[in-house]
């Protein structure tokens, strides 16, 4: 099928990494939010986590558009 | 229960529920006719069509369900990975996709009608677009009623809106669509719920501490409330898969034996299931050559193995997390009526000078369910100093209950770790796979439905564009259908367990039919025909007969008279597979004997293995090839049963 399915795999995580993220980043010193996941800005390394697994599925999606490598084994 | 969002939460959702819709739209403008819009037009690659052919069977449910078996029965429930997927999942990549995917077949249906004849293909196709439709309606039933408990959603809305989002995108790019959000379910359930695990290990202090608590409450469950006061288990009953299998039924919190596990649920349910369901074998069907419809059961073998990890540790963390007093943890009771609540009330307020035994009897007579003695002498006692408001009274009286609602374990656990951000993301995996169940079950009932009902016996021989838009129509009464099963199914609970009970009357025979279909050529027609039926009705008997232990005669079996009692309703299901998978192949074998064959051996070319040019993989690199694949998989799989021998 004509659409890479890597391109919103890859946005959608980006997205909602970046938005985790950034809450993880504002909320990091709010202990209140926290107190749930014991103490742990679960936020910001979570999104960061998102982030980069987005970007790499953009990374692959994009490559292979370039005639780069191969979509997965054929 | 209920737990509030926030607006990143809800953001979260939102985000997700856009990008499944625009992926709908923007498959649309390739479904240019009924194969691209319900068979993929074969051109999807081997990593996406394995990820969704494991995500079409991670449904909510069983998401639900496993981590709900792993506080009930502990690292045992891991055989329903180990023992009852991974080696059907490669005999199906290297011995049975050959045939679905080279006989040109467009569903399983097709398959068995050119293998048998249409008797064959008209029973399958039936019973399985009436299951697909009841099945996405019970999911969709328990996905309005969560978002109703959790969310305080309204039920009708939730169960609208969650369709109408299916709906557009499966109406707009059909099986492709379906494939697609499958693949990013797979990924949002993945990295939503392992921060939960990974918290909650943390909390209860790592899985040895973990092995340890529940080495504790194996030797003594009563004192959780987990079994009766009479059971009690070696100490490594929650922890270790097969010693206290092999110790027998009375041995393991499952109470089956070892022979029923590894024959009726390994071999019999688990082939029967992963070889034959087409709401699976669809994916594959999807894959854009041999090779790759062939590795992607193999694919999905990956994901599946480790999901123990993620699905049945959140149970045992929830056990583990109840023997620590501190941590203020319970498995949520079940729900409770308004009017039970109220009740409850005046008998507590009424028990105030009864002895306690007796104080402890009304109480629990008015809610009806077991309950814990010191908490209700303590609520009774409290509640004649000062009575209580009825907000802090009916969670004090919940609190009380010495039953659980295993089904809410995951959620419970969500709710305890995820701070705003995470839950957000925690409850959109858990909705996206709701959704998907949906999808999944749709795109597999439009497809049979088509091809298989309307196209072989209302309109043959019409247009392809004609075909296309009664597979549109179709997917639009499916999912209509499945929301009329979805208050069906809210309304008569036991009419829904009859149902799935017919239906697992139905499956259990099924393999046997495949199995000497595909490589026994002398199978007749009317052999395969007479021995599924056959199967079928020695399943109802089976159940009719016999009984597990606890259980009275009726729903649960043994309504004509009780032969035979299984220790545990597990073990009942498991044996009524043996005997049904018996049955339909000595049936089938023997009435294929006394039968003529009607298909010759070229009309059988392509459909059993004996008359099958084999497939050589010598394009394909050693590493690559099915067989390997597969031999590889076996042996990890091999590896994990001996790290938790």
């Amino acid at each position: 099928m004509g659409l890479d399915i890597r391109w919103p795999i890859g946005l959608m995580f980006s997205f909602v990494g970046l938005l985790m993220t950034i809450y993880g980043f504002v909320t990091r010193n709010d202990a209140e939010v926290y107190r749930r996941s014991l103490g742990i800005d679960i936020n910001l390394i979570w999104g960061v986590l998102l982030l980069v697994f987005g970007i790499l599925m953009l990374f692959l999606a994009s490559r292979r558009r370039n005639g780069g490598g191969p979509p997965g084994p054929k | 229960m209920q737990v509030t969002l926030t607006w990143l939460d809800y953001l979260i959702l939102l985000t997700y529920t856009c990008f499944v819709v625009g992926i709908g739209f923007a498959l649309r403008k390739y479904m240019r006719s009924s194969s691209d819009f319900l068979t993929s037009g074969r051109s999807i690659p081997t990593w996406v069509t394995g990820l969704a052919f494991i995500s079409a069977n991670l449904g909510a449910l069983e998401l639900v369900g496993m981590a709900a078996s792993g506080a009930k029965y502990g690292i045992l429930t891991s055989h329903f990975y180990w023992v009852g997927a991974i080696p059907a999942m490669v005999f199906l990549a290297v011995f049975m996709m050959p045939f679905y995917y080279g006989s040109r077949a467009r569903s399983v249906p097709e398959y068995l009608k050119m293998r048998f004849d249409e008797r064959v293909r008209a029973l399958n196709s039936i019973s399985f677009s009436v299951m697909t439709v009841f099945a996405s309606g019970i999911s969709m039933n328990a996905l309005a009623k969560l978002l109703h408990l959790l969310l305080g959603w309204n039920y009708h809305a939730s169960l609208w809106i969650c369709s109408a989002v299916v709906l557009v995108y499966v109406l707009k790019g059909g099986l492709t669509s379906a494939i697609y959000t499958e693949v990013l379910q797979f990924f949002m359930i993945v990295l939503g719920f392992s921060p939960v695990v990974y918290l909650g290990l943390k909390d209860v202090g790592g899985y040895s501490a973990l092995t340890g608590m529940l080495k504790g409450v194996a030797m003594n469950p009563a004192a959780f409330h987990l079994r009766d006061t009479a059971t009690t288990y070696s100490s490594n009953a929650w922890t270790s898969a097969w010693q206290p299998l092999l110790a027998g039924p009375a041995h393991n919190p499952m109470g089956v034996d070892w022979f029923a596990m590894v024959f009726g649920l390994g071999f019999v349910l688990s082939f029967g299931y992963w070889c034959t369901n087409f709401l699976v074998v669809q994916r594959a069907m999807a894959a854009r050559n041999m090779t790759a419809a062939r590795n992607t059961p193999l694919v999905a073998a990956v994901p599946k193995m480790l999901f123990p990890a993620l699905v049945i540790l959140p149970g045992m963390i929830a056990v583990g997390l109840m023997t620590i007093p501190s941590k203020g943890y319970r498995i949520p009771a079940p729900i409770l009526e308004n009017a039970v609540y109220a009740k409850a009330m005046t008998v507590v307020a009424a028990s105030a000078d009864l002895p306690a035994e007796q104080a402890f009897k009304d109480v629990s007579a008015a809610v009806g369910k077991r309950m814990d003695r010191a908490k209700v002498a303590a609520l009774v006692r409290d509640y004649a100093a000062k009575p209580l408001a009825p907000d802090a009274f009916n969670d004090r009286l919940w609190n009380a209950v010495a039953e659980y609602d295993y089904d809410g374990v995951i959620l419970s656990l969500v709710k305890r770790y995820c701070p705003p951000g995470l839950l957000g993301l925690a409850l959109t995996g858990l909705l996206a796979s709701f959704m998907s169940g949906m999808a999944g079950n749709v795109t597999a009932f439009n497809t049979v439905w088509t091809y298989d009902l309307y196209q072989a016996y209302i309109a043959p021989k019409k247009s392809d564009d004609h075909y296309m838009r009664m597979g549109q129509a179709a997917t639009l009464v499916g999912i209509l259908a499945s929301i009329g099963c979805a208050y069906f199914a809210r309304m008569y609970n036991n009419a829904m367990d009859i149902i799935q009970l017919v239906f697992a009357f139905v499956n259990a025979p099924l393999f046997g039919t495949f199995v000497l279909g595909m490589f026994w050529k002398r199978t007749t027609g009317t052999g395969a025909f007479l021995g599924l039926l056959g199967g079928t009705v020695a399943s109802g008997v089976v159940h009719a007969l016999t009984i597990s232990q606890g259980n009275a005669p009726g729903m649960k079996g043994g309504y004509l008279s009780v032969v035979h009692t299984f220790p545990s309703e597990m073990a009942q299901n498991f044996w009524l597979a043996i005997f049904a998978f018996t049955v339909c192949v000595g049936l089938t074998v023997g009435i294929s004997l006394a039968t003529r064959r009607t298909k010759s051996d070229e009309e059988l070319t392509g459909l059993v293995y004996s008359l099958t040019p084999k497939i050589k993989d010598a394009g394909t690199a050693w590493y690559g090839r099915p067989a390997f694949i597969g031999t590889a998989l076996l042996a990890a799989c091999a590896v994990l049963n001996v790290l938790v021998w």
